[in-house]
């Protein structure tokens, strides 16, 4: 093995069925370095952390790990704590209840000679350690007093304390404040002067450029590349995990109608989630086709459902068509002639197991009133006309939404809205997972709407489908509306939006 | 095998109801085989006859009409319960004292509070008759609400009036067994021309809730919150009402078998009234094929479960089980009943039937 390295991974591939989640992908940590791992939602971050640290037995491929002979295949977190790797997850896994020496030590207690708990013991040397590590804490307090970075940072010392040479963070910052990132980060830097090895994974652009030396890229469960960061600034970055080549990125958007002349169909002044997105303003007017770009996790649907009242709004103002309105949940938005089409359609989207006719009825029937039943003709008449407009593939109205594909399922969903008529329409991701024939036909559509006169918000992790079919483009980061992106549209703008500051220019 | 007769057995195969039917001829087969044994007309089970009684006059008699009639309480019970299963995935286990309270507020109402034993009504028995059911709907309520504002689990949430109501039903008898011997209310549980009046008020209610069944979206939307809230709530669905009202529905039930059964005793007796009914409701809604998770519900199999159950006891007091040990007997056929349904078996059968279909087509 070379010199400095302490991880090597070789040709990883893993298969969940019907998905190829990596493939021959390599990764090498070094010692005393912070290595962030990045990529976008479903790009196989996690999935590689998990073949580490024993949780998913991959297939093919060998890792290998500095002091032990041999490649290392770990089918637990316990044998990949043996060998000296252990994790931190964004949720803390430790015992709230229990004090801090005490969740140091779990499982592990120094006995006396009588075989009893040596309590003493324990908690002077947890008092070291913390010391050592420059926390300051009492380690006789229970965890939960103290604040969540603290409690992240004793599931550090933990793992750091059980001699670990890899010590992998997956997410740790998301839940933290700017102050408790930067005690993070210290503690992080101090670990890496130690010589452990740090893999880094996190949504957030700016902490990879504060601390980390290296970055691997994942795409699609394939390895885009490892590059240390000085050859890798934010555009390439964002580039990479999207995959496109910023130099093959050519305008190819016609010209763009200006419709702010049109009325206004929304108009949101400082509204926010609070916790997942932050305050923004909006206008929307009819016709308009409005794209929410930025990295998944960046708060783009976060915004589109807390106009829709998916996420209940809990400040700022929303109007509707001129008139302001108090949105509770989502069948108040509908009334007001909203839909949303919701990104993760099997939580949110299908309901498995009721026909296909039940499923596209559903939001119209809701709309329509519990007592005022659609006749069983209307209903027929409403599935049919729908499965032949979107070209739905199903054996028959009455087949089980479940057992249709991913594409057909979303068709269905999206006729569900399409009965209700909506003028303002919020589509989020509603091209995922499907051929690339129905993503041409979707975006069709979705011109085709906005030319009868419905607003809609189209979003996607593809951004040139929002290139080609947006007139305005909002862009967020870290839960902010940081932006927009009008008049012509190029991806190139789009994504320098997207990555923002720094080193732009 | 023609074309034609294996899609006919395709669909029997598929029909959803197969199972609990199926389950419902093997116990009266039971009862034919037991009939032929001893000598008897091998279709008693089945006859049906007028009998002249001094008390209620000309009655319709039989072993079919006991089993209608003893099995009303818990088919009108399976009706709410099957809608509180479908739509939040657990059980109401409060069915069964809720009964009892409703009884014992309708007792107490008619009969004057304090009053041990009376034949005259205190109150008119509209009220008493009313009061039941809206002691019953207000226990509902209050289930419903645990269960579908406060986030609680259903067994949890409903354990509290499991325990609590017939307490509070003894609380408002003055802790007495409240007798109230007025043929007016007795006729509830007693005949109503030839037929018994359970019979007549369980028909009407399964025949009020297969209505609104029908003519309003509420089973789908029933299903749609039981099988995905989430989904359920962004296509515009009020997931928690949806919730709330099929444990209002349950309890308003629950009043009605109370009502029912308390009228059979002319008493309310806090104590007995609706012991272990919620189990047999519960019971009735997994006879009748539908999942305890939740989500997509069949309604006449339920009820076809709650009979079942009445047909395995009446069954079993033919074959002369005693009454101690009938329950041992009834948890041995309820197991393989409940085992003939189960995934793994079902999956065993289908198995063995495709190596057949197989090696037939070998051959």
């Amino acid at each position: 093995m070379e010199n400095n390295v302490v991880l090597t991974a070789r040709g990883i591939s893993m298969t969940f069925p019907g998905v190829k989640a990596l493939e021959n992908v390599d990764f090498t940590l070094r010692k005393g370095e912070i290595h962030a791992l990045m990529g976008e939602n479903g790009a196989g971050k996690s999935t590689l952390i998990k073949c580490l640290t024993g949780i998913n037995d991959f297939e093919t491929g060998e890792i290998h790990i500095d002091g032990v002979d041999g490649p290392v295949k770990n089918h637990s977190t316990r044998d990949a704590q043996n060998v000296g790797i252990s994790t931190v997850y964004q949720e803390v896994n430790l015992c709230p209840n229990l004090s801090v020496a005490e969740n140091l030590f779990i499982g592990r207690e120094p006995l006396t000679a009588i075989r009893t708990v040596d309590r003493n013991s324990y908690n002077k040397r947890s008092q070291k350690i913390m010391d050592d590590l420059g926390i300051s804490v009492d380690v006789t307090q229970n965890l939960e007093n103290y604040s969540l970075a603290i409690q992240q940072m004793v599931a550090i010392a933990r793992a750091v304390d059980m001699d670990c040479k890899v010590l992998i963070l997956d997410e740790p910052t998301s839940s933290l404040d700017d102050e408790e990132v930067e005690k993070l980060f210290k503690l992080m830097r101090m670990l890496k002067d130690k010589g452990v090895g740090i893999i880094f994974v996190t949504h957030f652009l700016e902490q990879v450029y504060a601390v980390c030396d290296r970055i691997t890229v994942l795409r699609n469960g394939t390895l885009v590349g490892e590059y240390p960061i000085a050859d890798l600034p934010r555009v390439k970055l964002v580039a990479a995990m999207m995959g496109k080549d910023l130099d093959d990125l050519a305008s190819i958007k016609g010209e763009s109608k200006d419709l702010s002349h049109e009325p206004l169909e929304i108009s949101a002044r400082g509204l926010a989630h609070l916790g997942t997105v932050k305050p923004f303003d909006l206008d929307i007017h009819k016709g308009e086709v409005i794209g929410i770009g930025g990295l998944l996790g960046s708060g783009r649907s976060e915004l589109a459902r807390s106009i829709y009242g998916a996420d209940r709004a809990n400040v700022g103002t929303l109007k509707v068509k001129d008139k302001e309105v108090q949105i509770h949940q989502p069948i108040d938005a509908m009334n007001l002639g909203m839909g949303m089409l919701p990104d993760d359609r099997k939580a949110e989207g299908i309901i498995e197991d009721l026909t296909v006719r039940e499923n596209i009825i559903l939001a119209l029937q809701a709309k329509t009133g519990t007592f005022k039943r659609l006749s069983s003709q209307k209903q027929n008449e409403i599935a049919d006309r729908y499965i032949e407009l979107l070209s739905i593939k199903t054996p028959s109205p009455e087949t089980l939404v479940k057992q249709l594909s991913g594409g057909n399922q979303q068709k269905v969903i999206l006729a569900r809205w399409l009965a209700t008529n909506p003028d303002f329409l919020i589509l989020d991701e509603p091209t995922r997972g499907i051929d690339i024939g129905t993503k041409t036909e979707i975006q069709k559509l979705i011109l085709e709407l906005a030319e009868q006169g419905k607003s809609i918000v189209f979003i996607s992790s593809e951004i040139m489908e929002m290139v080609r079919t947006c007139n305005r483009m909002v862009i967020m980061r870290d839960g902010e509306k940081v932006g927009e992106v009008g008049g012509d549209i190029t991806e190139q703008k789009v994504m320098h939006a997207i990555a923002g500051g720094g080193e732009e220019k | 095998m023609s074309s034609k007769d294996s899609s006919f057995m395709k669909k029997i195969k598929s029909w959803p109801l197969l199972l609990p039917v199926v389950a419902l001829f093997l116990v009266m087969a039971v009862n034919i085989l037991h009939d032929a044994a001893i000598g008897a007309n091998p279709l008693s089970f089945f006859t049906i006859t007028l009998n002249q009684t001094t008390s209620s006059g000309t009655i319709l008699y039989g072993r079919i009409i006991d089993i209608l009639n003893r099995g009303s309480e818990v088919a009108i019970l399976a009706l709410g319960m099957t809608l509180v299963v479908s739509s939040s995935a657990g059980t109401d286990i409060s069915v069964g004292s809720v009964m009892s309270l409703s009884a014992s507020f309708c007792c107490m109402l008619l009969a004057g509070y304090g009053v041990a034993n009376t034949s005259e009504l205190a109150v008119p028995l509209i009220v008493g008759v009313l009061a039941a059911f809206a002691m019953g709907t207000l226990c509902g309520a209050f289930n419903g609400t645990l269960v579908a504002y406060f986030g609680i689990q259903p067994m949890v949430a409903t354990l509290i009036l499991f325990s609590a109501a017939r307490a509070i039903g003894l609380l408002l008898c003055n802790n007495l067994i409240v007798y109230v011997r007025n043929s007016a209310f007795g006729a509830f549980g007693a005949f109503t021309g030839i037929l018994p009046t359970p019979i007549i008020i369980a028909a009407i209610c399964i025949a009020v809730v297969a209505l609104v069944l029908k003519n309003t979206s509420l089973g789908m939307y029933i299903q749609s919150v039981g099988i995905n809230p989430k989904a359920s709530r962004i296509a515009g669905l009020n997931s928690k009402k949806i919730i709330f009202l099929t444990y209002v529905i349950c309890g308003f039930f629950a009043g009605v078998a109370g009502l029912v059964n308390s009228s059979r005793i002319t008493s309310a007796d806090s104590n007995n009234i609706g012991l272990y009914y919620e189990m047999d409701a519960i019971l009735a809604v997994a006879l009748g094929g539908n999942s305890l998770g939740g989500g997509k519900f069949n309604l006449a199999g339920s009820i076809i479960g709650a009979y079942t159950i009445q047909a395995i006891t009446t069954t079993l007091y033919a074959l002369g089980v005693s009454t101690d040990q009938a329950p041992v007997y009834k948890a041995i056929i309820v197991v393989i009943i409940v085992a003939i349904q189960s995934a793994p078996l079902k999956a065993f059968f289908r198995k063995r039937s495709l190596k057949e279909t197989k090696e037939a087509a070998k051959a």
